[in-house]
């Protein structure tokens, strides 16, 4: 499989076609049993395929960095003219009329859309199983999840169905999917990368990240979607960040990572492995001992505070969601059964076929937490916790320059093996979920295969130094067989 | 009886865009949504972008109101579901206001000056807007019309301190000016202020009235509720707690919702905002407060020497004290007040129509030149008043009306032509005069009036008219 890098390479030296590459695509989308895609947009990136192929030579098309390069959008991600349902009933026909920023900037940069990726509904689950267009399945097994929310995304990178890919992470919704899926995600900094255009699940806690099939990949496209955004009051605006512009210096030779990682430190939190499959174990220690062996050294932490990770992180992202979901009344746009009632009867009825047993689950939840009497028990204690959590790990990064752990305790499980028991599948998110709590960059990345099923190492870095994350990622890709 | 009355009064602040996105807020003549985006339609991914100049004239008004400025603002969600709003939420503020703890002088009913004080204030978005073919009552549907949604409100809350209805309407009426002087609010535009009123009576629950809209109707609306609440007092019923909503074309208030079914609005923070820090730019917004009623109210009585009543009566809308200070300048200040106090703003009060609208008409420079032509004796009080009307009615130059209307007053030798006339063709009426029914004399007046086209001054035609017939005694 071609990389990025090496396709917009190709486009510019006219040694390969964008249209053939589109077409090989789209084939194998079609001929494949994954259900990575929830909607194609094959008419218009055929055509602007052929539009690169033309003018591939102009010097506006030259200075593009993603010339040609398909990309695959979450579906939670706004794409002008593109139907976009967060794999949700309710949206089944909405087309946005305005792109999200970082999908305007994929397109300023010479992306073209492949279509739009399935996902667990309004990202509230991590296998995918919850889209009310079906589960995607694993490339790796196809009796398996691909992990979730992000599934369409990673598992289309992983099987070729796209270069790369954007995903969606509120509590681990990239990275899940990357490690079950055995190819690299990053999840930035809380207020690194614009979610003008991302249908919020928990504002608070997510982001749009890059995942792709090689580090500098993932490098390249978060350099292209951190561009700066006046529409995302959230974002932090940083003055010559160092974590942009990093790609390029690798490529052309002028660091040397494998240098600048002698003497790098790495905490591994011991709360963080104690539960994992002893595969998913073995393989993230020999990860430890690979970096030892590059010249880094680590230390053993504990972070006490994770246990109330998973409580604090779904009462925030239930809390928000039963807030943020409530625009979805049919009103205005999405889905409109039945004939017209009362306002009272017809959303009612509305919403409750619209929503997945998870999102109303997940609604209840949230309208409980929030409710008077509740709220300084649940959602302001949860805002405490994570405010402990976040203190832990900017403590740990105080001493270390990251953190290494499991992505995921186990790989990639059955198609319906945890579905009916939802506590089971929240509690496999405490890795992930703590991350987004603190607001920390993280990102995974493959590190062994059990049985054939990929396993994902995750590394953890201090606030906007994505940099120093994708530099540890890169040196390692490079030195494993 | 021992009234308590609160009010939570919004205002819609006179911004270029909307509170959190670019859409222009002069929607009031415009199609139905077209002045919305993304952001005001809630539309899925859309993110609110705090309108710094939205924020600064809330300061200004809080400032205004005396109360203290909270070093950050955070704007929160209250959450609860209706056609016009279209997240299902209404950002706006709870915790962290932009104020507390404010002041506002009224005087009450007998001229007696009463402290009203202000709870909070704090900024949120205006909902979209319901309309109805026909009546709400008569409609088989409703439309919704999302223009007015995301236009920035302030919302003032007083403490329980009216004591009447007539009371909270002369507050409003103190508020509404000083929003005007600001120069962050147009009071007379539709929908530009809406009140919910809280009220209890010595022995009874609080009831509060919803969205009441007119200025007038919160008088209506609170004296309606005494009477109810009365009344059940009276027959030994309890007067629950409950939210009703006033029916402005029946003038009654009707039950929406008892306590037990109140709204649980489940405040967070709003994620999408992040809190704005303010205490920098207090005292800078503090210098651009103008002049308000109060303080110049005070100025106009010591410079230009008017009564109380005056410079009431001149202060109150900012328009007309603009208006009278640009005309006092150029002639007599006293009589400037006069004819602007007592005549113009009865003019405007008559067609209901403001100084603000009015002064597309008539300019000062109009109303100055009206006053020369009275001074010097070109046109009667009458005819002033003429000019004024048909300025107000059609437009045009007062010198155009003099003429085209022939204002001007006559001399002295056509008015004793028309005595002379008259008393000739009213020989009884002399008769009786002569014969001590000194109301003759004013039908006698009337008469020259009419010869005259009211070109007359009738002060003067009184007087030559006894000089002319006592002296035939
Ligand atoms: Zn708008």
């Amino acid at each position: 499989m071609v990389t990025a890098l090496e396709v917009v390479e190709g486009i510019k030296s006219g040694n390969i076609s964008c249209e053939e590459l589109l077409l090989q695509i789209y084939e194998r989308i079609e001929r494949s049993e994954l259900n990575c895609f929830i909607t194609l947009n094959k008419e218009a990136a055929v055509r602007e395929a052929r539009e690169v192929d033309k003018r591939r030579e102009e010097e506006e098309y030259r200075r593009k960095k993603l010339l040609g390069v398909p990309v695959a959008v979450k579906d939670s991600i706004s794409t002008r003219g593109i139907q976009t349902t967060c794999a949700s009933k309710i949206l089944t026909g909405y087309v946005p009329p305005f792109d999200a920023t970082v999908v305007a900037a994929l397109k300023k940069e010479g992306a073209i859309i492949v279509g739009k990726t399935n996902m667990d509904e309004f990202c509230m689950g991590s296998s995918t199983e919850t889209s009310y267009y079906g589960p995607t399945k694993n490339p790796h097994d196809l009796t398996r999840v691909p992990g979730g929310s992000s599934g369409g995304s990673a598992a289309a990178v992983s099987a070729g169905e796209t270069i790369l890919a954007l995903g969606s992470d509120t509590g681990g919704s990239i990275r899940c999917p990357a490690s079950f899926c055995g190819i690299v995600g990053l999840k930035p900094t809380y207020g690194f990368v614009s979610r003008y255009g991302l249908i919020a699940y928990a504002n608070s806690l997510e982001q749009i990240g890059p995942m792709a099939s090689t580090v500098t990949d993932t490098a390249l496209l978060l350099e292209i979607v951190s561009a700066k955004d006046e529409q995302d009051s959230t974002q932090i605006k940083i003055q010559n960040n160092a974590s942009t512009n990093y790609c390029f210096s690798w490529l052309n030779g002028t660091r040397n990572e494998r240098e600048e990682i002698k003497g790098m430190t790495i905490g591994v939190p011991k709360e963080f492995i104690e539960g994992s499959s002893p595969e998913v174990e073995r393989s993230v220690w020999d990860a430890i001992h690979k970096y030892e062996d590059l010249g880094a050294t680590y230390g053993e932490i504990s972070m006490r505070n994770l246990k109330y990770a998973l409580a604090s992180y779904y009462i925030i992202a239930m809390s928000e969601a039963s807030s943020n979901l409530a625009r979805f009344d049919g009103l205005r746009y999405g889905l409109r059964t039945g004939k017209d009632e009362d306002w009272h009867t017809t959303f009612s009825r509305i919403r409750s076929e619209g929503f997945g047993e998870e999102v109303k689950r997940r609604i209840i939840l949230g309208t409980y937490a929030l409710s008077a009497g509740y709220y300084g028990k649940y959602y302001l204690k949860a805002l405490k916790v994570r405010t402990l959590i976040k203190n832990e790990f900017e403590e740990a990064l105080k001493t270390y320059d990251i953190l290494a752990m499991p992505t995921m305790p186990f790989v990639a499980f059955k198609l319906g093996e945890r579905i009916k028991d939802p506590l089971s599948l929240y509690l496999a998110d405490v890795n992930t979920v703590s991350v987004n709590l603190a607001g920390v960059p993280s990102l995974s990345i493959p590190c062994g295969v059990s049985h054939g099923l990929p396993i994902g190492l995750q590394l953890v870095g201090k606030h906007f130094e994505e940099d120093e994350l994708l530099k540890a990622a890169f040196v390692y890709e490079q030195n494993i067989p | 009886m021992d009234v308590k009355i609160g009010l939570e009064c919004h205002a819609q602040l006179l911004t270029q865009s909307k509170l959190f996105c670019s859409c222009s807020t002069d929607y009031h003549n415009a199609e139905p949504n077209t002045h919305v985006c993304a952001t005001c339609l809630g539309l899925p991914g859309a993110l609110p972008v705090v309108n710094e100049r939205a924020i600064r004239y809330g300061i200004k008004v809080a400032l205004a109101l005396g109360c203290t400025i909270q070093p950050k603002v955070i704007f929160y969600r209250k959450n609860y579901y209706y056609p016009d709003l279209p997240r299902g939420f209404q950002i706006t503020q709870y915790e962290f206001p932009i104020a507390f703890n404010g002041l506002v002088r009224i005087e009450s009913d007998g001229g007696k000056e009463r402290e009203i004080r202000i709870k909070r204030v704090h900024m949120e978005e205006d909902p979209g807007r319901l309309v109805y073919r026909g009546t709400i009552d008569t409609a088989t549907y409703s439309l919704v019309d999302y223009n007015r949604s995301g236009i920035p409100l302030v919302e003032i809350v007083t403490e329980p301190d009216l004591k009447s209805p007539k009371e909270a309407r002369i507050f409003l009426g103190k508020l509404r000016s000083i929003l005007e002087y600001l120069g962050v609010f147009e009071g007379d535009l539709e929908g530009a202020m809406r009140v919910d009123a809280n009220i209890s009576l010595k022995g009874g629950e609080r009831a509060e009235v919803k969205n009441i809209s007119s200025y007038k109707g919160v008088e209506k609306a609170l004296s309606f509720e005494i009477t109810r609440q009365k009344n059940l007092l009276r027959r030994g019923l309890t007067v629950q707690q409950e939210t009703r909503h006033y029916d402005e074309t029946r003038g009654v208030t009707l039950s929406l919702r008892t306590k037990e079914f109140e709204h649980d609005y489940r405040y967070f923070p709003e994620p999408d905002l992040v809190p704005i820090r303010i205490s920098n730019r207090i005292e800078e917004i503090r210098r651009e407060i103008p002049e308000l009623p109060d303080e110049k109210k005070l100025r106009f009585i010591a410079q230009y020497s008017l009564t109380m009543e005056h410079a009431n009566a001149l202060t109150f809308d900012r328009h007309i004290a603009d208006f009278y200070e640009v005309v006092a300048s150029k002639i007599d200040p006293k009589l400037s007040a006069t004819w602007i106090a007592d005549v113009l703003k009865g003019e405007l009060n008559y067609r209901s129509i403001s100084m603000r609208e009015a002064s597309k008409r008539i300019s000062p420079d109009d109303f100055v030149a009206m006053l020369r032509y009275l001074k010097k004796g070109v046109i009667t009080e009458r005819g002033a008043t003429e000019i004024i009307r048909e300025m107000l009615d059609s437009g045009g130059k007062p010198e155009e009306i003099l003429r085209s209307k022939g204002l001007a007053s006559i001399g002295s030798d056509e008015i004793e032509k028309a005595i002379h006339a008259v008393i000739k063709e009213n020989e009884a009426a002399v008769k009786d005069y002569k014969a001590g029914k000194k109301e003759a004399l004013n039908f006698l007046v009337g008469q020259v009036m009419k010869h005259t086209r009211g070109t007359a001054d009738p002060k003067e035609v009184r007087a030559m008219l006894t000089r002319k017939i006592d002296g035939e005694i």
